[in-house]
């Protein structure tokens, strides 16, 4: 058990090393496009718009908090499985070295869960000084914790199935900007034709923000939302330990 | 003599492609064995099945006795893999690189600091230890490399064409740090498609061709067979043909009863390039 947590940090070190050499870089790239989303949709768009007694400002933050999750989680660890594998092929030695599967998948999702609390956490600062309402309890702790592991997960996934640089651009284009957007993040699914909402459930984001919204705002937490989008990480960690897997055959 | 690398009928298929086939071969302890091919021959792909990053399509592998795909972790921790292409984390120092080796083959910390230190040292790098990676000059980076690979103390190293696009001095200081790690007590397997290289630093030969292993044996038994001596000569201008003969006396009365149109005689040591050709039809340097 001791060696495993030592495998799984011996995996995330090389990545922290570089993360404390670029930390600030990293961070205030990350924050770039959540801060237009507050900019354009919480102030420009939604300043006069009301949710059932929610100001859309304090509405949009949970959603803008859940998709920099998603976003600086899963670019956090596949970008840089994805160079390890094909242009550094530094990734070898991991895969030579008599450290588990396990390891590997769980150590290069930490650095995607790293990266993505601190960009979360940033932009969560910025959401209780523009709306003091938030509630950050220990049930939205939890679910930021998540949200960014579940991410970091389907990066590795990614990390792992890409093998071309255009792969991975046509998956960031194709994917992740439209869930960013189509998640319930910016709006309430229940404006939404029930068919298109149920469609909408498919995209782990949704529950995600959904789930985080909830816990910031004090409404009723949707357990089952909850737990659906802990089914999608382990569904992103089995198939990342299938791949890894059948890669050496 | 104790056997290192066994294989037995190792075949390697990618689709249609045999990369390697009903491959037989055997590495002793303590020798520097040289696997020598023409791109494509496979010498990468035996490398990869050796070192547990590709599992054989059929046939076996034995490493110190423990098999490569049921006992991979045994494996994995006597041998050290030093990649055709560099295969350390450019954002990382060399220090860094090392420490990250020692830390997946569970070095404590102690010892790792020992060990790097010793190493770095060993192959003269101590002054660049804290440079990044990209900024070492070709032979600088594959130093590193090996000494990355050596941190936890493999009874076996693999080097995939370790010269490859050095300079002749760089070379020649890679062939050395070879020699020296060999006579450390540190088996060697090296893949190369440089004769000179083959010949300079290995004690046995494999030479592969299409997937297949056409000739084992030493430098100089591979010679013997084939003949110690080339005669190399022209005819119309157009064709060399070799001739091949057991010693300098046969060779010299084979010249003296030569037609006299035929031009440009040279008597020299045959070597493995001729070995190569004789059995391919091909020259090793050949791209095919
Ligand atoms: N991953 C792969 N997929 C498909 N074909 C491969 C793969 N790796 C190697 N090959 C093929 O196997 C043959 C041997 O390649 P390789 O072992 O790299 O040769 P060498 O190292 O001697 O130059 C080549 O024909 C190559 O194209
Ligand atoms: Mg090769």
């Amino acid at each position: 058990m001791i060696t495993v947590f030592n495998d799984i940090y011996s995996v995330l070190w090389v990545d922290l090393r570089f993360l404390r050499r670029h930390w600030l870089s990293t961070l205030v790239i990350s924050l770039i496009n959540p801060l237009l989303y507050l900019v354009a949709f919480g102030y420009g768009l939604g300043s006069g718009i009301n949710f059932g007694g929610v100001g859309y400002l304090e509405f949009v933050i949970p959603g803008i908090i859940a998709l920099t999750s998603m976003s600086t989680s899963f670019s956090g660890s596949s970008s840089k499985l994805h160079i390890d594998r094909l242009f550094y092929r530094s990734f070898d030695a991991c895969l030579m070295s008599p450290i588990s599967l396990f390891s590997i998948v769980v150590g290069k999702a930490l650095i995607g869960l790293v990266r993505g609390l601190l960009s979360s956490v940033a932009i969560l600062a910025v959401g209780v000084v523009l709306s003091p309402v938030l509630l950050v309890t220990p049930l939205f702790v939890l679910v930021l914790f998540t949200s960014c592991f579940v991410f970091a997960m389907l990066g590795v996934l990614i990390g792992l199935v890409m093998n071309t640089h255009h792969a991975m651009g046509t998956f960031s284009n194709l994917v992740m900007l439209p869930m960013t957007f189509l998640s319930g993040t910016f709006f309430s699914l229940n404006q939404l034709p029930d068919a298109l909402k149920a469609a909408l459930y498919v995209l782990p984001l949704t529950h995600s923000s959904a789930s985080l919204r909830a816990a910031a705002l004090g409404q009723p937490f949707p357990w089952l939302s909850f737990v659906a989008f802990l089914g999608f990480g382990l569904f992103f960690f089995v198939c990342s330990m299938v791949v890894l897997k059948r890669s050496s055959a | 003599m104790e056997e290192f690398i066994v294989t037995e009928k190792l075949t390697k298929s990618y689709g249609n492609v045999k990369a390697i086939q009903d491959l037989d071969l055997n590495v002793h302890a303590g020798e520097v064995f040289g696997f020598l091919g023409p791109n494509g021959a496979g010498k990468t792909t035996t490398i990869r099945v050796m070192t547990t990053l590709t599992k054989p399509t059929s046939g076996s592998v034995r490493i110190g006795g423990f098999d490569v795909v049921k006992e991979s972790d045994k494996v994995k921790r006597m041998i050290g893999v030093v990649q055709q292409h560099l295969s350390l984390d450019r954002d990382l120092t060399v220090r860094e690189n090392m420490e990250f080796h020692a830390r997946l083959h569970h070095i404590g910390s102690s010892e790792r600091k020992r060990r790097i230190e010793e190493l770095l040292e060993y192959v003269e790098l101590t002054e660049y230890a804290d440079s990044m990676v990209d900024t070492l000059s070709g032979g600088m980076k594959k130093r590193a490399s090996i000494v990355a690979s050596l941190t936890h103390q493999p009874k076996m190293l693999f080097l995939d064409e370790p010269t490859v696009g050095l300079d002749a001095q760089a070379r020649r200081r890679l062939w050395d740090l070879v020699r020296r790690l060999n006579s450390d007590g540190t088996t060697i397997f090296l893949t190369t498609h440089y004769i000179e290289e083959a010949e300079a630093l290995c004690q046995r030969v494999g030479i592969m061709h299409h997937g297949q292993l056409i000739a084992l044996d030493t430098p100089l038994e591979l010679r013997k067979k084939l003949g110690l001596i080339t005669v190399e000569t022209l005819v119309d201008n157009k064709q060399t043909h070799y001739q091949y003969f057991a010693d300098r006396d046969a060779a010299t009365s084979y010249v003296q009863n030569l037609p006299p149109d035929v031009k440009t005689i040279i008597i020299r040591d045959s070597n493995l390039e001729d070995v190569f050709v004789e059995q391919t039809g091909q020259k090793v340097g050949d791209n095919q």
